[in-house]
């Protein structure tokens, strides 16, 4: 008997919305797959594609993106933001090789635990099937880029 | 590892306790994360208990810690209780950090193994992120004492007079003539059957009178600068024509005026007001304005007939007055713009605007009001026939895919207080088409049933259309209700003398626009979105606005007293604190890492980030800054970082998440 594939899936949320929304679904007592792991972010505008990124070369399967409704947007408009960089980062892992399904963006506000839960394990689901991303350990190459990065950074005195 | 961390778990009871290997998760951080400065790891029954506190304030005396983390609800519950235990025990609040292992675990996943392991995870991130935080003070604001109200209807004159009474000065602008909104035009108020007027009259001229009130009628906000506590705005006072320090309002003006204009606000277009006018007789404040538009000196250059006969010395008609422009300061400010009412033409099938006896409701509690267009006869659109027949029509342009999907809320009571109306001072037949009958406050349900013990006729179904084809000869020359009514299965044709369409209630069309002024947003419908729907309904996310009446939602006028008084209730608080403080989670700018590229301008909803030409590079007001951190994920620079959520934490927490930290990586 071949065991079932359980995909790592790092989630990121807007602290106003689908943050709330992960708790609805919790006092809600509502079941979704435990493959998610959520930070908190004030906004899904802070979400630095370099994040989601991060999360893929360090073991993540998938990434879940969530904010507020187009409109709904604590911060106004900053979720535009988000679905803008959404839209090029897919262009960037299908470019890097990297199937673009597996960053997903869902809008979920702080009324819908039940859209939040249900999206979560079909994410899961659909993670699943793609498989493992494969790359048995961290990437290093990735890993030195962050540090010429921040090499580069440092500002000569 | 400099660091020294202590985790502490939490059972709630059995609420964690029952899905997570509560101990074991303790003992596994204290194990496993004990190189990345964990130096105890403990679990307890009840964290938030004063027992739970102390165990962590006695841990910080004794072990010296420098870091907290506590795995237990989510930090939207108890967040600030733990910080605030730490605070107690001489550690900074923001070195604690919360992470939820009850919403986001043990309530939401039923396999124990699976969700212990989560809950490792979890703690494992939080490790990670609260390496990296820093101590943080919050920001220290002064309040200016005086606050700005904008719009003069219910809401906003309640929320004047509640501030202006507890002795702080106000500013109150409205873009009318004068203050009064929506409730200045009714004739009576459900469920009481109060007179509108003489129920809000008397606040009107409280307003005017009011030692602490500034009133700028005929006046709009055109721009608001600075920050809760400091706000700048700029309002454009429109200019009257009529000189306020000398007229009298003795209305000699409007009468002698001989230019007559259907007026489309007060009136709702079923009366005619003259060129010069108030809109109505208890207006406040009292003068008049010239509609440039339609008066015929400002068209032909010839009249000048409210001139020639103004009584006063001297004269208080100046044609050559200009608009001003004003700045005001102000801590805080209220806004009460109100609705508008949906616009009944859009639902060509009900005949609107075609049809001549069919009647809006606007229209209709014109023609009820004593002071209106009909002198409070009920008529049909030839002004003398009395109706036998009349059906109300719910839920116009409410409660429908095709317009607006939410319930307007008022308009229920709204068809009751007209079927009741029309029974009282007609004796016509009157049929109720609804979907559902909502009468959820108090002395509503009595009413509703008052009306049906009046002989009310209610028929449960949309209309589907109103239309003057007969097919039936008792049909001709009548207004025909097609209905199907769903509590029998049948569908009827209604013949009736007059069709009163209950419209419902939408946001400004300007409201969005408005909202942007003040850095506020609007939700999917278009009203403004609270701070919290329930624990915060007149606070916004920007600091020091309030929201008050429709602008937030639809309601009747009771609500919006209510939350006028809430609005004025939290800026009083404001302004008594004197200095408030806010959370320090801000955005800021390193000056010698930006490259002055100026991408993050634009991206600020909120006006924060500046441009200093001097320097040439970009900077951010922490008062203005509302933490979103947009602007840190898009500096390519890399220049901003933000407080509490900054890359370093974000990362780290990734790489904890994903347990990276206990087999460290080999380049």
């Amino acid at each position: 008997m071949t065991e079932q594939f359980e995909p790592t899936i790092i989630g990121f949320t807007c602290n106003w919305c689908s943050y709330r929304a992960a708790d609805l679904a919790g006092t809600s007592r509502m079941k979704y797959a435990p493959n998610v792991r959520l930070i908190r972010m004030m906004c899904s505008g802070r979400l630095d594609p370099t994040f989601v990124l991060r999360a893929l070369s360090g073991g993540a399967d998938g990434v879940m993106i969530t904010g507020c409704h187009p409109g709904e947007c604590h911060y106004i408009e900053q979720n535009y933001k988000a679905l803008r960089r959404f839209l090029l980062l897919r262009r960037v892992l299908t470019g890097l090789g990297i199937e673009p399904e597996r960053v997903k963006l869902v809008w979920a506000s702080a009324a819908e635990g039940a859209r939040f839960a249900s999206e979560t394990t079909a994410f899961v689901e659909e993670i699943r099937k793609l498989g493992p991303l494969n790359w048995g350990k961290p990437v290093a190459a990735l890993e030195n880029l962050q540090e010429e990065v921040s090499k580069l950074e440092e500002v000569p005195a | 590892m400099s660091e020294k961390i202590g985790v502490y778990v939490c059972h709630c009871g059995t609420n964690i306790a029952g899905t997570v290997d509560v101990k074991g998760v303790a003992e596994w951080a204290a194990e496993h994360l004990k190189h990345r400065g964990v130096v105890i790891g403990r679990e307890y029954k009840f964290m938030c208990s004063s027992l739970g506190q102390e165990l962590v304030e006695k841990d910080i005396k004794e072990l010296g810690l420098t870091r907290v983390i506590v795995a237990a609800c989510s930090p939207h519950l108890h967040e600030k209780t733990f910080r605030t235990a730490c605070e107690r025990a001489g550690l900074n609040p923001y070195l604690c950090e919360m992470v939820s292992i009850r919403e986001q675990v043990s309530w939401v996943h039923a396999d124990k193994a699976a969700a212990t392991e989560k809950s490792k995870a979890v703690i494992s991130g939080g490790v990670e992120r609260v390496l990296h935080n820093e101590p943080l003070e919050p920001i220290r604001v002064p309040i200016h004492a005086d606050t700005l109200v904008v719009g003069g209807g219910i809401a906003g004159i309640q929320a004047a007079l509640e501030i202006a009474d507890a002795g702080y000065h106000v500013c109150l602008v409205e873009r009318e003539p004068s203050i009064g909104g929506h409730m200045a035009q009714f004739d009576k108020t459900f469920p009481t059957l109060d007179c509108s007027a003489c129920i809000l009259t008397p606040k009107m001229v409280d307003v005017g009178n009011h030692p602490n009130i500034t009133l700028l009628t005929w006046s709009e906000v055109v721009k608001v600068d600075g920050f809760v506590g400091n706000f700048k705005a700029t309002i454009r006072k429109k200019a009257r024509y009529v000189n306020t320090d000398t007229c009298t309002g003795c209305g000699i003006c409007w009468e002698k005026c001989p230019k007559k204009v259907v007026d489309n606000v007060y009136e709702a277009g079923l009366g005619n007001r003259k060129a010069i006018y108030t809109p109505f007789a208890q207006a406040v404040p009292r003068y008049p304005v010239i509609d440039v538009e339609n008066c015929t000196y400002f068209k032909n250059g010839k009249c000048k007939a409210c001139q020639i006969f103004c009584p006063t010395e001297p004269n208080s008609i100046n044609f050559d007055q200009k608009d001003e422009m004003l700045e005001v300061q102000a801590g805080n400010i209220i806004l009460a713009t109100g609705y508008d009412l949906f616009d009944a033409t859009r639902i060509p099938q009900y005949g609107y605007g075609k049809l001549p006896n069919v009647f809006t409701s606007l229209e209709f509690e014109r023609m009820c009001n004593a002071a209106g267009p009909t002198e409070g006869k009920i008529v049909l659109r030839d002004k003398t026939t009395t109706p036998k027949s009349v059906v109300i029509v719910h839920c116009v342009g409410s409660r429908d895919e095709n317009y607006n999907k939410y319930c307007s809320g008022i308009c229920c009571m709204q068809s009751l207080k007209f079927a009741h109306l029309v029974m009282e001072r007609t004796g016509a037949e009157v049929y109720n088409c609804y979907i559902d009958i909502r009468t959820p406050f108090k002395d509503y349900e009595e009413f509703y049933k008052r009306v049906l013990e009046e002989g009310g006729h209610f028929i449960r179904g949309k209309v589907a259309e109103v239309t003057d084809a007969a097919r039936l000869p008792e049909e001709e020359g009548k207004l025909i209700v097609q209905v199907e009514d769903t509590l029998i299965g049948k569908q009827r044709r209604i013949p009736v003398d007059m069709v009163i369409l209950s419209a419902g209630i939408e946001p400004r069309h300007d409201a969005k626009e408005v909202g942007k002024l003040f850095g506020i947003a609007c939700g999917a419908s278009g009203w403004y979105t609270e701070k919290h729907p329930k624990l915060d309904p007149v606070a916004t996310m920007t600091e020091g606005i309030y929201i008050a009446g429709c602008v937030q939602g639809p309601k009747d006028i009771p609500v919006s007293v209510a939350q006028g008084a809430a609005a004025a209730a939290r800026v009083l608080g404001k302004i008594q604190q004197g200095v408030i403080s806010l959370e320090p989670i801000k955005a800021s700018i390193n000056e010698t890492q930006c490259s002055g590229c100026r991408i993050c301008n634009g991206l600020c909803p909120f006006n924060a980030i500046a441009f200093i030409e001097d320097d040439k590079v970009s900077s951010i007001n922490p008062a203005l800054c509302q933490g979103c951190g947009t602007c840190v994920a898009a500096c390519p620079a890399g220049a901003i970082s933000g407080t509490g959520f900054s890359d370093a934490q974000i990362i780290a927490q990734i790489d904890g998440l994903l347990l990276r930290n206990l087999e460290p990586v080999e380049a």
